[in-house]
């Protein structure tokens, strides 16, 4: 019953940590840095706490509650992310959110087709299984929930906030 | 008694050319008519034929189709009017954008001429945003006292608590029928309560409106609110009825022109309504596709409508509990007089947007997420749910295609 288009946005990576995310909980804060992030429009939420140690994410969990787009991400995101300098956690974002806006990568400026932006998927690995989620507008909000949390939360610790 | 007549659902099906469209190569089931309705061809027609053999502003040109122009619009108003039983339609219709605008042209006129800080508010647990921020935003400015009727576990008001709640109250302001539970709630009898302390009540119709025959006298409604696009009209335009001499005492929403008297450099004096509260050119196309749409309704019949989205819903009911049993939480109360057809339900633990998604591919179309009640969310302890909703061309091979994808869904993430 099911296209390829759908069966691209389901792809068993994604439903395997659905079903079983990584890096679930919560750290203790402080000295961890503690995000959230919303969904407004269904309600997804995302929590993240994160600990900056030496430049490095040293580690981070997830909490939260969503579809199993949004959770799988966060749980793809923590895997990949651990462990990183804080340049590779920002490089990564930066590389993710290109892969999610490839459409409007796509239309260029002036909305005439553009060659595509280059998406260094290797850099990706595993992440690269979200990529089917741009065929479905919608539901881009849902795999960069996450996403966005994270960055939000990197530039608090960067400012100082607690 | 006299029993309504069914309806010949499958004649029915052929006035709404959307129905013709397929989706992942399947025939459309929609079933998101509480979000919005579709439309039959006539209001797509007179739409249509309006711009193509009319058009032209309202309430200014005296050439030949402004004035059909100006009938036309002002006409609308009758009609609408008389569909609700409103005594007085042309000077009680005021034309909106939606029933969110209704209800914040009542909070800013209003509710801003009568009410002070500390003033009560009584709204309820199942309001859609649209009858709770507006409210919020009041008292954030003025300092009203917000409170609430609350919601019991069968997603019924509970009103053993209502005298208490409503005495000092000074307005009422509650949904006629639950846009996420389907419960239609008993207006008639809290608007007497509420009348017997001396509030105002505003009932919030966008859900009942276009499915249940109304009489906003028997309502006992100070003020109404609906939208025409969920019932089978255009977007863009909302109504709002309200007792002529509440509109009378009220000052203008937005200005601008249209809405005045007068206008001197420094000062204005408002006309009287309905006009007082139509600034600018009003949405007179959408108008027409109104007017059609209640015409078309009229039809047909609201009883008849009625009769046959209660079957329908019970049907719906019973078959997602016989084929899904336990896996399947259904809110609201069960199939009777008080239940509309909206239904909104979790399908073992698979988040809304998956069963969505899965749905569609089965060219089912329900709505996912929190349906802008946030705080009856919480309280039914979910963060959001599938909706499907029923509409006059609903039958019961659109809930047999929604029971097959939500299997597939329990299937896929199991």
């Amino acid at each position: 019953m099911t296209s390829g288009d759908f069966d691209d946005l389901y792809r068993e990576i994604i439903l395997d940590h659905y079903r079983s995310p990584r890096n679930r909980g919560e750290l203790e804060s402080p000295p961890a840095h503690r995000v959230e992030g919303f969904n407004p429009l269904c309600g997804d939420e995302v929590v993240i706490s994160l600990l900056v140690e030496d430049d490095r994410l040293a580690d981070l969990k997830i909490g939260g509650s969503g579809c199993s787009i949004s959770q799988s991400s966060a749980s793809l995101m923590s895997s990949a992310v651990k462990g990183k300098s804080l340049d590779e956690v920002r490089e990564l974002i930066h590389t993710f959110k290109g892969m999610m806006s490839i459409h409007e990568a796509l239309l260029g400026k002036d909305g005439e087709a553009d060659e595509p932006q280059a998406i260094d998927f290797d850099r990706l690995g595993e992440l690269a299984a979200l990529q089917g989620v741009v065929k479905f507008p919608v539901r881009i909000k849902c795999a960069t929930l996450s996403w966005i949390a994270l960055a939000q939360g990197l530039d608090e610790v960067a400012a100082g906030v607690s | 008694m006299t029993v309504a007549a069914p309806l010949d659902v499958e004649a029915l099906r052929k006035d709404f050319p959307l129905l013709t469209r397929r989706v992942h190569d399947r025939p459309i089931v929609y079933l998101d008519s509480a979000s919005s309705a579709l439309q039959p061809q006539v209001v797509i027609n007179a739409m249509a034929n309006y711009y193509e053999t009319t058009h032209a502003n309202v309430h200014r040109g005296v050439y030949a189709t402004a004035e059909e122009s100006t009938h036309l619009y002002e006409n609308a108003r009758l009609v609408v009017g008389r569909f609700i039983g409103a005594p007085d339609p042309a000077h009680e219709i005021v034309f909106s954008k939606n029933t969110t605008e209704s209800i914040n042209l009542v909070a800013h006129t209003w509710a801003r001429a009568n009410l002070k800080a500390g003033d009560r508010v009584l709204l309820t647990e199942m309001e859609h945003h649209a009858n709770l921020v507006p409210w919020l935003m009041l008292a954030d400015e003025i300092g009203l006292e917000v409170r609430h009727i609350p919601v019991d576990g069968e997603g019924r008001l509970d009103l053993d608590d209502l005298s208490n709640l409503v005495a000092g109250a000074k307005l009422v302001g509650l949904s006629a029928m639950s846009n996420v539970l389907g419960t239609i709630n008993p207006v008639a009898e809290i608007a007497a309560v509420a009348h017997s302390a001396g509030a105002v009540v505003l009932v919030d119709g966008a859900q009942l409106v276009p499915h249940v025959p109304i009489d906003v006298q028997a309502l006992g409604a100070d003020f109404l609110a609906f939208s025409g696009h969920k019932m089978m009209g255009p977007t863009g335009i909302g109504v709002l009825w309200a007792r002529r001499e509440l509109l009378t005492a009220m000052p203008p929403f937005l200005g601008g022109g249209g809405m005045i008297l007068d206008v001197k450099l420094d000062s204005f004096r408002p006309a009287a309504p309905p006009a007082r509260f139509e600034a600018g050119t009003p949405p007179i196309a959408e108008a027409v596709g109104l007017s059609t749409a209640v015409d078309y309704l009229r039809g047909i019949g609201m009883d008849r409508i009625r009769a046959h989205e209660r079957e329908l819903t019970a049907y719906a009911l019973g078959r997602l509990d016989d084929k899904l049993g336990g896996d399947c939480r259904i809110f609201g109360p069960p199939a009777g007089d008080d239940r509309g057809g909206v239904i909104s339900l979790a399908y073992r633990d698979i988040h809304a947007h998956d069963l969505a998604q899965v749905l569609d591919q089965f060219g089912v179309c329900v709505r996912p997420g929190h349906h802008c009640a946030k705080p009856l969310m919480r309280k039914l302890g979910v963060q959001a749910t599938a909706r499907a909703s029923l509409s006059l061309f609903s039958d019961e091979r659109d809930i047999e295609v929604l029971i097959e994808g939500l299997v597939e869904a329990g299937r896929l993430f199991g």
